[in-house]
């Protein structure tokens, strides 16, 4: 009688899949979600942002002035779209978020410079978020130096800035171009997972209770393991369809790169996606109704984004986040996701977040089955 | 094994404060059909519920079909079919599909078959890719009778399964239950219609989560000592009033356009409508004590 019986977990899981294919909501769920936040955020996200609105006041009108300028808009860092000679003025845009950075041209600034007297450059940054601007910031000194060198010839070389004692050699590996895609579809496929996965289970068992039908259930035979394996399995294959929707996509669209073996992400993805589903089978067993089921859904959905090395650099976060993020699946998977389609990792290099992954998924799956509930108390 | 099917006693149940079931006993010999009476909330359902496993007792013992059941539901849940007060099957699965689903979950033999003779028998053949959720009440509950049949179970616990249901469907179900009843399946039936009860071999009522009243109806009937006038013709519709309050007079109701009036004092009741006897136009006559009556009169001693 404790036995599994195979007969009965399929019966379920055909059950399962009848009406999942009844359903549209389901239906454009599996298709509609993991395209349209691919498209929308592959195509949003940019870490490296270009472009950015610059106000420049220049009260010189000597060449140094014009190579600057004519300097920072070739970078495509800066985009120069006012000039004003007014300080206030140039405060008021950047206040008003009208540009992000304002940069002053001092009185005289060709003369000292030709003087060697060393004449301040001011840049004002909107620093509001910290990210958008320091790509610019960080590229601007190197880009005034080179524009000056170039007319700093002659009599003038003494005044053109020295190399340094060394050569600085930086070799950007796996994303050479520092292409934000690269990073964010793979992420977003962890990200996509976690959501679906997660909602469409924990819906599964709520939406049982509200019709009713979850009494007829518990008055069969069924076992909790049966129930559990059933309603799971049918999902499971869910994800390897939007997987392979979104590796499709992110080829085609974005020309993100597969380096690794496609069999070892299979592996890691069955893993992440039942620890996944049972996150959302355990939501069901506690939820009252549907509408709590999403909620919950939510309140593990958000921390999964933010502290999980999505969003923002993992190593960036105080320790005692880093150890909520070390809980969460998707913070393994995104390493694991990563290594393999951009690092070609092997089981070796993922191994050491691999076995978060069946922590979590074994831990996931026991507590979903205890709080399993096999009476209507 | 005994032979009764069913034999718990002292069932208990409580929610938070509220007692839903308390020292219940029930003892069905096998193959007969007992009806569950009482009103709503008296606790009918959360019985049944208990006697299949879905709700842990808090008191009690005994046995269904020979098992445990308090810690052998699932074998008891193997040899008995339930149905449930609401229609409890898919009703985003065709016809076919859940009977289907409930063959592959009982791992029974010849599944297609079996199906297929069921549809048969209820005459769905030709519905049977339509969606469950698509049928009328009458038909749901066809339907829910068949597919908590197809393990062909010993025993079946039905939560009120006439409930908004057509008078035709409801005899046509009866008899279907008769039908089970003489092949030795033991039938425990939820109602609130006393021509069903009467069709029982015996019956239960159950009062705010007591057992106030079991045995057979006339049983049931003679133990409440209640006599019963029939009052009908002219001005009768006024006399509700009067009676209701008159010394003697335990019960008054219309069944109908007839004026029921019970009492349990025979000579009182007599005293209370001598002076309405030879009124021109009004007949006034003993008649059989309904099930109805006692029903009424036992739930009015309990409150009082």
């Amino acid at each position: 009688m404790k036995h599994f019986s195979l007969a009965r977990a399929f019966a379920v899981l055909v059950k399962e899949f009848i009406q999942m294919g009844r359903d549209p909501l389901t239906f454009a769920m599996i298709v509609g979600i993991p395209l349209v936040q691919l498209v929308l955020f592959g195509y949003a996200i940019n870490l490296n942002p270009k472009n950015l609105p610059t106000a420049i006041s220049i009260d010189d009108p000597g060449t140094f002035a014009r190579s600057l300028t004519a300097a920072l808009h070739n970078s495509g860092y800066f985009d120069i779209v006012e000039e004003t000679n007014s300080p206030a003025e140039a405060r008021r845009l950047l206040s008003e978020g009208r540009v992000s950075f304002v940069i002053e041209v001092p009185v005289n600034f060709t003369r000292d410079i030709i003087r060697g007297e060393k004449p301040q450059l001011l840049v004002e940054a909107d620093a509001t978020d910290p990210s958008a601007s320091s790509y610019a910031l960080a590229a601007f000194s190197e880009l005034a130096s080179a524009a000056l060198r170039d007319d700093l010839v002659g009599s003038l070389a003494v005044r053109a800035p020295k190399a340094p004692p060394f050569e600085l050699v930086v070799h950007r590996l796996y994303n050479p171009e520092s292409v934000t895609q690269y990073n964010v579809v793979p992420g977003l496929l962890g990200v996509i997972l976690t959501m679906t996965m997660v909602l469409i289970t924990s819906l599964a068992v709520t939406r049982e209770r509200e019709r009713g039908t979850y009494e007829n259930l518990l008055a069969m035979p069924a076992t909790p393991l049966e129930i559990m394996f059933g309603k799971i399995a049918p999902y499971v294959a869910v994800g390897y369809v939007q997987v392979t929707l979104i590796l499709l996509a992110g080829l085609y669209i974005f020309g993100v790169p597969m380096l690794g073996s496609l069999t070892l992400l299979s592996v890691a993805l069955a893993l992440f996606i039942i620890a996944n589903l049972a996150v959302g089978y355990t939501f069901s067993t506690v939820a009252e109704n549907q509408l709590q089921a999403m909620q919950m859904t939510f309140f593990f959905f958000l921390p999964s984004i933010l502290l999980s090395g999505f969003m923002f650099p993992f190593d960036g976060m105080p320790v005692w986040a880093q150890w909520i993020g070390d809980v969460l699946p998707l913070t393994h998977f995104l390493r694991i996701v990563r290594g393999i389609m951009l690092k070609a990792n092997g089981w070796a290099e993922i191994w050491p977040n691999m076995w978060p992954l069946i922590i979590f998924m074994s831990a996931a799956c026991g507590i979903a089955l205890m709080r399993f509930r096999r009476t209507l108390d | 094994m005994s032979d009764l099917a069913i034999d718990v006693r002292g069932l208990r149940k409580t929610f938070g404060s509220k007692v839903a079931v308390d020292g219940v006993d029930i003892a069905i010999p096998k193959g007969e059909v007992w009806g569950f009476l009482g009103p709503n909330g008296s606790g009918k359902t959360t019985t049944i519920r208990m006697l299949c496993g879905l709700l842990r007792p808090d008191a009690g013992e005994g046995t269904c079909l020979g098992f445990d059941f308090r810690t052998q539901s699932e074998q008891i849940k193997r040899e008995t079919g339930y149905m449930t007060q609401r229609f409890s099957f898919w009703e985003d699965l065709s016809i076919r599909e859940n009977l289907e689903f409930v063959a592959r979950v009982y791992q029974l033999p010849k599944r297609r078959a079996r199906v297929a003779a069921t549809l048969e028998r209820l005459g769905l053949v030709k519905r049977q890719r339509q969606l469950a959720g698509s049928l009328s009440g009458g038909w749901k509950q066809r339907l829910a009778l068949a597919a908590c049949m197809l393990h062909e179970p010993q025993l079946l616990l039905l939560d009120e399964p006439t409930a908004g249901v057509d008078p035709q469907a409801r005899r046509d179900f009866w008899e279907e239950i008769h039908a089970l009843s003489a092949r030795g399946i033991t039938v425990l039936v939820s109602t609130h219609y006393m021509d069903e009860a009467e069709r029982c071999d015996r019956i239960v009522y159950i009062l705010n989560s007591r057992v106030i009243a079991r045995g057979t109806v006339a049983e049931v009937i003679a133990r409440s000592g209640l006599t019963t006038f029939v009052m009908e013709g002219e001005g009768v519709r006024h006399l509700l009033e009067e009676l209701r309050n008159a010394p003697g007079v335990d019960l008054a109701a219309f069944f109908g356009a007839a004026l029921h009036v019970s009492g349990t004092n025979r000579s009182a009741l007599e005293r209370a409508l001598a002076p309405y006897r030879g009124r021109p136009g009004l007949n006034v006559h003993e008649a059989p004590v309904s099930l109805e009556d006692v029903f009424i009169h036992l739930q009015r001693e309990v409150h009082s």
